[in-house]
């Protein structure tokens, strides 16, 4: 048995080296030349600056945005390294509510969440996608439910038309991949991004 | 419940059956040593790598040999990783300037990755350097994969051989596994993970400024090439703290598909493996009925739980119903891309095997949504399983399900052509009874001592099952968790640590000692009064014995937790 040892010890060494080095390396060069935009996060450029990720949701505090979900992501406390403080849409740092349904913290959140936003469009139910916090907390989407109940804020903050701010969320929707896997969503930074490009916006 | 969603739970059925037979054949044939479609290729790498470490592949090993290989390679994996993390530091590879990994953290970390496991008490993104995610983590999530499957190919040969000494070479084995399957798969389907959107990359964090002027650090990181093995090999655990619930992980629905097609492909593969091997495929799909009806009444459960939603958001005046504009539902935890179906699928297919890896977060489903996944680690995750582990642990409730068809009728039971005595009942049951041992004991001591109750994030039962999951996780190396457990402690780092330990290798053992024992039989021939185990009524047996054993065992656990928390939920209880 002692004879063992040396496989033991040497495939090891050799497994690392292929599975370790040679295959995560090599996948980054192929990756790199071949779809290096993807590879690299998918990121958003705009006048030479990096707006975010295609893929990674924003936090949008301000009137004339549309909104993302809740995100229950933090970051370390700048005052005192062994706390931490809520920040949502930390992408370094990814993270739900890990609340549990019973969770009395859980429902006050909900509660508060959704007397707000009552105020903000009394005239459609709230979808619940809007009141509960992503898994990753980084949730680039929301559903078109969530979407067509922010536009009459949005449109009174930017002065446009509603029907015009609901035709660029109908065109907006990503539906399911063959009409049949996922669910239909809007990817809440491209449709701000297109809400900028709007002429009178 | 929609129709679309039954849609999407049946296209994953008909993939997994389509993949089931051109998938085994192609691995029966690795596993014979026989040419393949790659040798032309690895053939030198695999030569190579015998000669370097004195491997006569030739020569095969007995029962005990094996196991001892097996464990020394894990003990070198083990020691490997743990240096790498706590000197991390110091080596290349380390934009993020990541400090050394705390001990605690790195001994439950390398012990996680060695099991196959990859239960995480840390957050990668902001813990690991880019080189122990590759070198250290990716490595391990190909050959913990490999070494469950070599183990599984030893049982089989074990059935399949008659008055044999030796039931294969581990390294051959390990290697030929490593090469010719996890390999080539996780080449072409992680560059299929970047063209959709996974990051691949060495590059430092990107800092954007967002539309509102925001700064926003964005975790970069070679994602794909740790991804694919991580589902490929049921490994589960996340480049990012988030898992397959991050969108650099898990871009779109078509890599969530394609992410669960993984979990299951290999576990199901390996039932026609084995029916091959043991000369009737009959055999190997009966296997994979047993799995497949369980896999259903899981999914079922979970979707109409989390569909159902959380009745006290009702009373807010929330809507929650499905339509075509919104999932509805649940969404707590939960990505819109993925929305209901997708969320509760993917949690099932996940612990039934033991791959750990969540798209949404288990902690936040609703009580009997959070039920299954627990309730499916505690079966022993045979349904369809970890890569290797799954058919093994079906094999144990086999001989389990013979023992006590024999003992129905009076007749010494058979499998397959094996005598089934006495030392293969008990050491079937000792393997069967270390799972409950190690979760409900670590359990109730965490519930008892104040390191254990510092744990839980949610009061009243959902507290208690946070706790029930961790081991019940650690335990099956799954790896997933009710992720609001605050781990990352010296008491559950250590205790979570040894359960990952308890729950591989003592369950280990006993099964290679079984291989062993079976190799040495002869074949009885098959007569009149030979229970077929290749038939429904076998199967029906099975999937009783299963329930039987998982349900009687931890019902009183249970209890206490998802059902007690889903009363006081439909009563508008708060805690």
């Amino acid at each position: 048995m002692l004879k063992e040892i040396r496989p033991a010890i040497v495939m090891m060494v050799l497994l690392t080296a292929l599975t370790g080095l040679v295959y995560p390396l090599a996948m980054t060069g192929v990756a790199q030349a071949v779809f290096p935009h993807q590879a690299n996060g998918s990121l958003i450029v705009k006048d030479g600056k990096v707006i975010g990720s295609e893929l990674i949701g924003q936090n949008f505090a301000g009137e004339r945005y549309f909104r993302g979900r809740p995100s229950a992501t933090s970051d370390t406390d700048p005052n005192d390294a062994t706390k931490t403080v809520a920040a949502p849409y930390n992408a370094a740092n990814s993270s739900g509510s890990n609340a549990g349904p019973t969770s009395k913290a859980l429902f006050d959140r909900v509660q508060a969440y959704t007397a707000k936003l009552k105020a903000e469009n009394p005239d459609a139910p709230v979808p619940v996608d809007l009141v509960t916090a992503s898994a990753s907390g980084l949730d680039p989407d929301i559903t078109p439910a969530a979407a067509h109940f922010q536009v009459p804020r949005v449109a009174k903050a930017r002065g446009l038309p509603e029907a015009k701010v609901r035709e660029l969320v109908a065109q907006s929707i990503d539906g399911r991949f063959l009409g049949v896997l996922g669910e239909p969503r809007v990817n809440v930074l491209k449709l701000n991004i297109a809400l900028d490009a709007l002429k009178g916006g | 419940m929609t129709f679309d969603g039954w849609i999407q739970i049946a296209l994953f059925g008909v993939v997994v059956v389509l993949i089931t037979k051109p998938f085994g054949s192609y691995m029966a044939r690795v596993f014979a040593g026989e040419c393949t479609l790659l040798s032309p290729v690895l053939g030198p790498i695999e030569r190579l790598f015998y000669r370097l470490s004195g491997v006569d592949e030739k020569a095969e090993q007995s029962w005990l040999v094996y196991a001892v290989a097996m464990l020394l390679f894990n003990l070198v994996g083990f020691l490997s990783l743990y240096a790498l993390m706590r000197l991390q530091a110091l080596l290349p590879f380390n934009p993020a300037g990541q400090p050394a990994v705390e001990e605690s953290l790195a001994f439950n970390t390398a012990l996680s990755f060695d099991t196959n496991t990859n239960w995480q008490s840390y957050v990668p993104e902001t813990t690991m350097s880019y080189l122990v995610q590759m070198a250290g983590l990716t490595v391990h999530n190909f050959v913990s994969a490999a070494t469950g499957i070599a183990l599984a190919i030893a049982l089989v040969r074990g059935f399949a051989r008659r008055s044999a000494k030796s039931i294969g070479n581990f390294w051959v084995d390990l290697t030929r596994c490593t090469l010719y399957v996890l390999l080539p798969l996780s080449i072409v389907v992680g560059l299929f993970f970047v063209w959709q959107g996974v990051p691949q990359n060495l590059g430092a964090y990107t800092e954007a400024t967002t539309l509102e002027g925001a700064k926003q650090v964005i975790a970069q990181g070679p994602v794909a090439s740790q991804e694919v093995i991580k589902m490929l090999g049921t490994n589960g655990g996340g480049f990012f703290n988030a898992n397959s619930a991050h969108p650099f992980e898990n871009p779109n629905a078509i890599t969530n598909f394609v992410q669960i097609v993984l979990i299951f492909s290999i576990g199901a593969a390996l039932t026609n493996v084995f029916g091959r091997m043991v000369g009737d495929q009959r055999q190997g799909w009966a296997v994979f009925s047993v799995m497949a009806i369980l896999f259903l009444m899981g999914t079922t459960t979970a979707y109409w739980a989390e569909a159902t939603g959380n009745p006290n958001f009702a009373r807010l005046g929330i809507d929650a119903n499905p339509s075509g504009l919104q999932a509805g539902g649940n969404m707590e935890g939960k990505e819109v891309r993925f929305g209901i179906v997708n969320s509760a699928l993917f949690a099932t297919v996940t612990t039934d095997a033991s791959c750990g890896a969540v798209n949404a977060m288990h902690d936040s489903f609703t009580p009997l949504g959070g039920l299954v996944p627990m309730f499916n680690i505690q079966l022993g995750e045979i349904i369809f399983g970890g890569v290797g582990a799954g058919l093994y642990g079906m094999l144990m409730f086999a001989i389990v399900s013979v023992f006590i068809a024999g003992l129905m009728v009076g007749r010494t039971p058979e499998y397959l052509g094996k005598k089934i005595e006495a030392k293969e009942v008990k050491m079937a049951l000792l393997a069967i009874l270390i799972l409950p041992l190690s979760i409900l004991g670590f359990s109730a001591i965490a519930t008892v001592i104040d390191a254990g109750l510092a744990g839980p994030a949610n009061a009243g039962p959902h507290g208690f099952s946070e706790i029930l999951y961790a081991y019940t996780s650690a335990t099956g190396n799954n790896g997933s968790a009710f992720a609001g457990l605050s781990a990352n402690t010296l008491f559950y780092n250590t205790t979570i640590g040894l359960a990952m330990f308890v729950g591989r290798f003592l369950m280990i053992v006993p099964m290679v000692a079984i291989a062993g024992s079976l190799a040495a039989k002869k074949i009885v021939p098959a007569s009149a009064g030979t229970f077929p185990t290749n038939g429904p009524l076998f199967v029906g047996l099975l999937v009783g014995v299963i329930l039987i054993v998982g349900g009687l065992t931890f019902f009183p656990a249970l209890a206490l937790g998802p059902l007690v928390e889903h009363f006081a939920m439909m009563a508008g209880t708060l805690y």
